[in-house]
């Protein structure tokens, strides 16, 4: 027994030393990223993000240098934090609660301090940086914009939060992402790849050499430039016509769905929203509920169309075979559908056909077509549903497809929503219950963009590319299936016609005629939107909204347009004038009918918008 | 040294020695190379020193070997007495370094005697061991022995330097092995293990437990001859020594030694703070994996995170750079050493040879056992050197010493007889 003593001692230290180094050496792997975080720091190489051109290759946005002040908090050694928070110019109190918050986030990583110095700041600030260990100075690239418009569709870029971190892995604290419009749609394509080096340090935090020779470092790539479909000059345009009004332009070239122009009013200029101003500035626009300027209402804003939509019931009625191109209609100044029940049209020459009925925008015509459409069937409900196929053929009704990350559906009602509304089957109810969509006027809803791609269908006689902001990708034009396939309408070629031929007439002698183009056919309809709200329970009638829709040339169809004016009135007061400006702009380049820019210029609506306002004032007085 | 001796000698033990120490040397240089052209023989350098204490151990082993084996026997007694005075001596004319007096220095160049101590114990040991009256059966000699055990500890304590005291346990191996009754190290072991219970479940905890154990134990034995008195008696000494293990964790502990046990036990430890050492030495072994970063590779040891680690710490370097390759290889050569000392000291026909290499073989596996132990998380901080691996000259020499004594007295075993 006494001999074994040794014997016993040596294999049990060997068995539990074998058994534990095993353990630590080859089965728990957290050492080695231990390791990795205590023993190697990384420098990152932060990519600039791509630029950002028109489609006709102007810049529309750079990048210019920035510099954060960073902290690890694991290195941080003791401080004057009084002399800190002088040199970055914060409270004492904020400096903490930064390093706090930088603690939580984590101990071993970097957080942002203060987040985008100047280049004078930083060369301040960047003399006394030595003294604070665990805080440096990390150079980045901000957004430069060369223009002051398009602010909706570019968007901006804003620190990564804590939720962006935790969904994609790629962010870390301190990396930019896009926020709204390309920037955030494009985000892929733009942010580029962060390049990164790896030194390998010492515990007193000096870096003492690559490490494993430079094998695992990248150096950044700078993300893709994007072309966009957009003409920076209509769209300045646009935007300048736009003053002064709320509500939107959208402008596509219809052979190819590329959105020329896209412009809601009232907007900003994209550099405010740049550098340490930018969450101010934000903050500020997102609680501006009266004018809403990060609302896109070019693609956001759902309105009745209108009388424009008066071409859709036309295409309908003859897809359906209701009646027939030349059959001519007498209005008498309304149309009756019941006992008591009309609906009022204006004054017109008479009588009217497919043709002209859309050239004088008549309401009697249309309500009739529209109800021998639905009646077709043998019920209502079926007759609805037959309507609403033929509308979603144009893109009403849902989300369009096109690339920019905000957007709404519209409304094209079914069967489904007037049973409900009427209570069906407790209650019947029949075609002239929704007669109001003949004109536009009904449960109908739809967006700018929904309607100038409904304009873009019928320039094309029959079918659309869904409209798309993206031209080029580092100067390579896009493929993607989704934006060069056609998509058709279930309407066949030569129903589009008398339609173009009446939208054209709108021009020759209808509601339209004085807004021509010279040397150019355009064709066009006018459109008013009765607009009713309900201040403090009472429903009050305020201005009508003022919309237009158009395209030209006639035969050769380059430009498709759709404005909407809130508040703007008839609609050829004010969208009417715009779209033939903006027309006149993208294909002319010049405008000769200077009297006619000169009244959309130094017109305004803010008293019109001012009106609820008023009102609601008075009652409560 | 006769050509007789030469060939006599255990060579194998010689070759692994060999290998520990230039393996020892290469990790050495890794945790203080700062200029990879330097010159290795810069004596002003970490890993330039321990070249010079090697080559000088080397010149010291061939004295060793050159002294009669008789000359051991006979003035073992006064080499013992030389090293308590050297020891004492320390009082008066050491030098401290980190809070301990445990230095004689010269120039650049420091001793520590303690380590030269070892040697001299062991042969004071061997020789009182293998006195013709001597019988560990007797309390009287138990004592003795335990005396010459007890009086180089004393001193040691008084540096103060609790991991090189705590080395003198090491005397309870050759004293088992030459009789003394084996419940000595029963009780030891046990004392032992209730402590570190006691510290990790609570005194609650631990007694009901012991209650039960002795319980079911007497139950279990009824037949036999132990009567139920024997079993209250145990089961009240075991309680209340595990209810004084707060207090002697409290009072006799100092603050820092607790705080060692309390990195081992503790699940929340400070990895900033107590338990620094510990943690980046267990984050440079455990991210060496199956073959190790390879050598001068190894970003923990050359970040030089790891404190103490040229001394102490060496083992870390092993498994950061080398891996468990490396670490696993280590162990292997340690136990092999041991067992080859083993096997020798068994061999042996003089009681005193036996006692001295028993005495030899405990002192080797202590530090083995407790230094690697002690690296790899399994053994509260105690600050003792990995032998022929950790740098240092008096330690080097230390151990170069007692091996080689025991393999000249080996060498001479069939001369003698």
């Amino acid at each position: 027994m006494k001999k074994l003593l040794p014997l016993v001692l040596v294999s049990f230290s060997v068995i539990i030393f074998l058994t534990r180094l095993f353990y630590i050496q080859m089965i728990d792997d957290s050492y080695g990223d231990v390791s990795q975080n205590i023993a190697i720091r990384k420098v990152y190489d932060y990519p600039q993000r791509g630029y950002i051109f028109d489609r006709n290759g102007k810049l529309l946005v750079g990048n210019q240098p920035a510099y954060d002040v960073m902290i690890v908090p694991n290195d941080v050694k003791e401080f004057d934090t009084l002399a800190l928070a002088d040199l970055l110019n914060l409270t004492p109190e904020r400096l903490k609660d930064r390093i706090e918050n930088a603690i939580i986030y984590s101990p071993r990583l970097a957080s942002v301090v203060t987040p985008q110095l100047t280049k004078d700041e930083y060369a301040y600030v960047q003399e006394s940086m030595y003294k604070y260990a665990g805080f440096y100075i990390q150079k980045r690239s901000l957004r430069d914009y060369n223009v002051s418009h398009s602010a909706n569709i570019l968007g901006y870029i804003a620190e990564a939060n804590q939720r962006d971190i935790k969904k994609n892995a790629y962010y870390q604290s301190g990396d930019f992402i896009g926020r709204r419009g390309v920037e955030q749609q494009y985000e892929d394509l733009l942010k580029g790849t962060r390049g990164v080096k790896h030194f390998l340090r010492d515990r007193f935090n000096r870096n003492i050499k690559p490490y494993k020779n430079k094998k695992y470092d990248t150096i950044s790539k700078k993300g893709k430039d994007l072309s966009l479909t957009i003409d920076s000059e209509l769209q300045a345009y646009g935007e300048k016509l736009m003053k002064n009004k709320r509500g939107g332009i959208v402008a596509i070239q219809p052979k190819t769905g590329e959105i020329l122009s896209l412009v809601t009013a009232p907007s900003y200029d994209p550099e405010i929203l740049v550098g340490r101003k930018r969450s101010r500035n934000y903050t500020e626009m997102y609680y501006d509920s009266i004018s809403r300027p990060l609302y896109n209402r070019a693609l956001q804003a759902v309105y009745p169309p209108g009388s424009p939509f008066k071409a859709f019931t036309d295409l309908i009625g003859l897809e359906e075979n209701v009646m027939s191109p030349d059959e001519t209609y007498y209005c008498k100044g309304y149309y009756s559908y019941g006992r008591s029940a009309r609906m009022a049209c204006h004054h017109h020459k008479n009588p009217v056909d497919a043709v002209s009925g859309l050239a004088y925008s008549c309401n009697a015509y249309f309500a009739q077509v529209y109800r021998h459409t639905i009646e077709k069937y043998d019920t209502p409900q079926e007759g609805i549903e037959v309507w609403r196929k033929h509308l979603e053929s144009f893109g009403f009704g849902n989300y369009l497809g096109y690339d920019l990350p905000v957007g709404r559906k519209g409304l094209v009602p079914d069967a489904d929503y007037y049973n409900r509304a009427y209570q069906y089957p407790k209650y019947k109810w029949y075609a002239t219950a929704t007669l109001s969509n003949a004109i536009g006027q009904g449960e109908v809803l739809t967006t700018p963009i929904q309607l100038a791609n409904g304009i873009v269908a019928i320039a094309n006689r029959g079918w659309y590319i869904k409209p798309h902001i993206l031209k080029e990708v580092n100067g390579e034009p896009i493929k993607f299936e989704e934006y060069t396939k056609k998509n058709y309408t279930t309407i066949k070629p030569e129903n589009f016609d008398p339609i173009i031929e009446g939208m054209h007439n709108a021009y020759e002698y209808g509601t339209a005629r004085f807004l021509r183009v010279p040397g150019i056919e355009v064709c066009g309809k006018t459109g008013t939107a009765e607009n009713k709200t309900r201040i403090n329970g009472e429903i009050v009638q305020l201005e009508d909204h003022s919309i237009f829709v158009a395209y030209a040339p006639k035969d050769d169809p380059e430009i498709a347009i759709a404005v909407f004016v809130e508040n703007g009135g008839f609609g050829s007061t004010y969208a009417g004038r715009i779209s033939s400006l903006m027309i006149e702009k993208y294909l002319k380049d010049e405008i000769e009918r200077t009297d006619l820019e000169k009244w959309i210029l130094s017109n305004s609506l803010e008293e019109e918008y001012a009106k609820p306002y008023l009102i609601k004032e008075e009652m409560e007085n | 040294m006769s050509k007789h001796t030469f060939f006599q000698l255990d060579w194998f033990s010689i070759l692994l020695v060999v290998i520990l120490i230039g393996f020892g040397w290469g990790n050495i240089y890794s945790t203080t190379v700062t200029d990879a052209n330097a010159d290795i023989l810069d004596f002003s350098k970490i890993y330039g020193k321990q070249i010079l204490w090697i080559v000088m151990g080397f010149f010291l082993v061939i004295v060793v070997l050159s002294v009669e084996v008789k000359f051991y026997e006979r003035f073992a007694n006064a080499f013992y007495l030389i090293a308590l005075l050297s020891l004492l001596g320390l009082l008066f004319f050491g030098k401290t370094i980190a809070g301990q007096t445990a230095w004689y220095s010269f120039g650049s160049f420091s001793i520590q005697p303690a380590e030269f101590v070892k040697a001299t114990v062991a042969l004071a040991m061997a020789k009182y061991l293998s006195g013709i009256n001597v019988n560990l059966k007797r309390f009287k000699d138990q004592l003795q022995a335990f005396i010459i055990i007890l009086l180089p500890i004393l001193l040691i304590m008084l540096q103060p330097d609790a991991g090189s005291a705590l080395i003198y346990l090491s005397f309870a191996i050759p004293l088992y092995r030459e009789g003394l009754p084996h419940w000595y190290l029963t009780v030891a072991i046990l004392a032992g293990v209730l402590f570190v219970l006691t510290l990790k479940f609570g005194f609650v905890i631990v007694s009901s437990a012991l209650a039960l154990l002795l319980t079911l134990a007497y139950l279990l034995n009824k037949s036999k001859k132990k009567s139920l008195g024997s079993y209250i008696f145990s089961a009240l000494i075991a309680i209340g020594f595990s209810f004084s293990v707060s207090f002697m964790f409290n009072k006799v502990l100092l603050p820092h030694q607790q705080d060692r046990f309390d990195v081992l036990l503790e699940d929340d430890i400070d990895i900033k703070g107590t338990a620094f050492n510990l943690y980046q030495s267990q984050v440079a072994i455990g991210s060496g994996g199956s073959t190790g970063k390879g050598w001068l590779k190894g970003t923990q040891t050359q970040g030089r995170f790891v404190p103490e680690q040229h001394t102490d710490y060496i083992f870390s370097t092993v498994g950061e750079e080398w891996g468990f390759l490396g670490t696993s290889i280590i162990v292997i050569l340690f136990a092999t050493l041991l067992l080859r000392l083993y096997f020798i000291a068994e061999r042996q026909k003089s009681q005193f040879n036996r006692v001295f290499g028993y005495s030899v073989f405990g002192i080797l596996f202590f530090h083995f056992f407790v230094n690697i132990a002690m690296v790899i998380g399994l053994f509260p901080t105690v600050g003792i050197p990995l032998p022929f691996f950790s740098y240092g000259g008096s330690g080097l020499w230390g151990f170069l010493i007692l091996i080689f004594i025991f393999l000249k007295l080996d060498a001479k075993r069939i001369s003698l007889n």
